[in-house]
């Protein structure tokens, strides 16, 4: 099934007591834009998290293979058999020699056939020819907090280390000193978009959409780790536009969406100090807001 | 032919300088290639060629630097192709092992009003080096001509203004890459909007746009760059190879 609309979204999400993606130029601070002090979580680090809640959900196999993977995921070194997904008709031409633009072309579709992110995403494949690229339907933009956010450096301690040498410096103390970061809240609104006419070109379908919102919903529940504290998918709103080009401006969507911190809160520290503003009354004709999560 | 403005605005941007595009450090301004890509967004078809003529550059030239962990290689042609024929292979990329941090230095809070008309061409050798944008592909002579014959101007500028009014696109246009999203509108009448910045600056040589004359190895253009109270004047710039 191909995809008939144009689909615009934002995505709220909040940490608590964590550190959403560090900055590696800012020895792992949550990054910040400097002159504002508001948080930032880069497109990629959520495009991760994405490939990750569908690699897990979907177990690797294709077609929701996901191309570019972390190694804590990946648990199959294994073989796997692509028979079955149009191999019977790619190895009908085989014998022929095909032109390098052909080759290309068949070997782009066949990667999209079986690979969810590259479907979603796109990528980049190492050709001669100027046009071995895959440019996905699905775009996303950096997150940005909505309020200011404050980092906190902690500093613990482990009651081990790591090598002999170490031990005896510290004559069986045995103790090394760490820091992590993390923000107290932040509540942070990323915007994304879904382009028809490119999903036609990868065949990125409406049960794929279906999947992609329910990664934007979930991912974080499976990405627990020590450094990111409690974080959740707060909201999910998608304007879905009647037609394949669209109905209306995605910034005068994304306006529509406006959280706000609840009088009298100087400090947020839950997301019940915040209030989500939707005006949904006077859409322009033929949007639809969903609410996905 | 009718030149027309779009508005343009983003949190960020990166028009990557090619000569440091390792860690990327954007240029000043909107580049006419990437100004371009926006107006194709909105509307392109093989038998037009958009050609911007004037940028004016809206806000402050402000700077953000960030690092992001990314990814050093790409998919491998022949691998894929093995993995097809043989029904079997371990394809996949493995983000640890193709680690690169990259700094970036970004352009942010910006806006531009690009002007833009668009001029006719032949559309018939752009197709044959694009099969996947075109489900058909006409061979006959004839059958080309009169394709051709549909092809007037004045349908795409009602298509254009049609599209840019109602915020309608292929996809979002973007400022440089493509996490970088550009909020887009059409301005009717530029006289009656604010004013650009004040400022005069040599801009220094800047990337015009590739040369797609020959598809297979596209070949860079630049221009001398010069922003005059705040605008670039592109109609009579001279692009050197």
């Amino acid at each position: 099934m191909t995809l008939k609309n144009r689909y615009d979204f934002v995505l709220l999400f909040d940490v608590k007591d964590g550190n959403p993606n560090g900055d590696p130029d800012a020895g792992n601070l949550p990054r910040v834009d400097a002159e504002t002090g508001h948080g930032l979580v880069t497109d990629v680090s959520l495009k991760r998290k994405v490939r990750n809640f569908i690699g897990l959900v979907k177990a690797e196999q294709p077609p929701f293979e996901i191309y570019v993977k972390e190694k804590a995921v990946l648990n199959n070194q294994n073989k796997r058999a692509y028979v079955g997904i149009g191999k019977a008709e790619l190895l009908e031409g085989d014998s022929k020699k095909r032109k390098g633009g052909d080759a290309v072309e068949e070997a782009r579709q066949w990667m999209c056939r079986n690979f969810y992110d590259v479907r979603a995403f796109g990528a980049v494949m190492s050709t001669d020819i100027n046009c071995g690229q895959v440019r996905g339907p699905v775009q996303l933009t950096f997150a940005r907090s909505i309020d200011p956010i404050v980092a906190l450096e902690h500093a613990i301690t482990r009651m081990a280390v790591a090598t002999e040498a170490e031990a005896e410096k510290q004559s069986g103390d045995n103790r090394t000193m760490g820091r992590k970061f993390t923000i107290p809240y932040g509540l942070y609104m990323a915007h994304g978009f879904v382009s028809s006419f490119l999903a036609g070109q990868t065949g990125f379908g409406e049960d794929d959409l279906e999947l992609l919102w329910q990664a934007l919903a979930q991912m974080f529940e499976h990405d627990r780790s020590a450094a990111r504290g409690e974080m959740a998918t707060r909201g999910l709103y998608v304007f879905r536009h009647d037609s394949e080009l669209g109905n209306a401006p995605a910034y005068s969507l994304f306006e529509r969406i406006r959280p706000e911190l609840k009088e009298g809160v100087t400090a947020p520290r839950s997301f019940e100090d915040y209030q989500i503003k939707v005006s949904e009354t006077d859409l322009p004709s033929g949007v639809t807001l969903e609410r996905k999560a | 032919m009718k030149t027309y403005c779009l508005e343009v605005s983003g949190d960020f941007a990166c028009f990557t300088r090619p000569e440091m595009k390792v860690e990327r450090v954007s240029y000043d301004v909107i580049t006419p290639s990437a100004a371009r890509a926006v107006f194709e967004a909105v509307l392109w078809k093989p038998a037009i060629q958009w050609r911007i003529t004037r940028i004016e550059v809206m806000k402050p030239i402000c700077w953000i630097n960030l690092r992001r962990n990314e990814v050093g290689a790409i998919i491998s042609l022949r691998n894929v192709q093995t993995a097809m024929k043989d029904g079997s292979g371990d394809l996949g990329l493995y983000i640890e092992d193709e680690r690169q941090q990259r700094a970036g230095l970004f352009l942010r809070d910006v806006a531009y009003r690009i002007y833009a008309h668009f001029e006719m061409r032949d559309a018939a050798p752009h197709k044959s080096h694009h099969p996947h944008l075109s489900k058909r592909v006409i061979n006959d002579p004839d059958e080309q001509r009169a394709a051709n014959a549909e092809n007037v101007p004045a349908k795409f500028l009602n298509m254009f203004e049609r599209r840019a009014t109602k915020g309608q696109c292929v996809n979002q246009p973007y400022l440089g890459c493509r996490e970088f999203a550009a909020h887009f509108r059409l301005i009717e009448n530029p006289s009656s909007e604010p004013p650009p910045i004040a400022e005069t600056r040599d801009l220094g040589w800047m990337l015009y746009d590739m040369d797609y004359s020959n598809p297979t190895n596209p070949n860079p253009c630049f221009f001398h760059a010069e922003m005059k109270n705040g605008v670039l004047d592109l109609s009579n710039v001279e692009v050197c190879r």
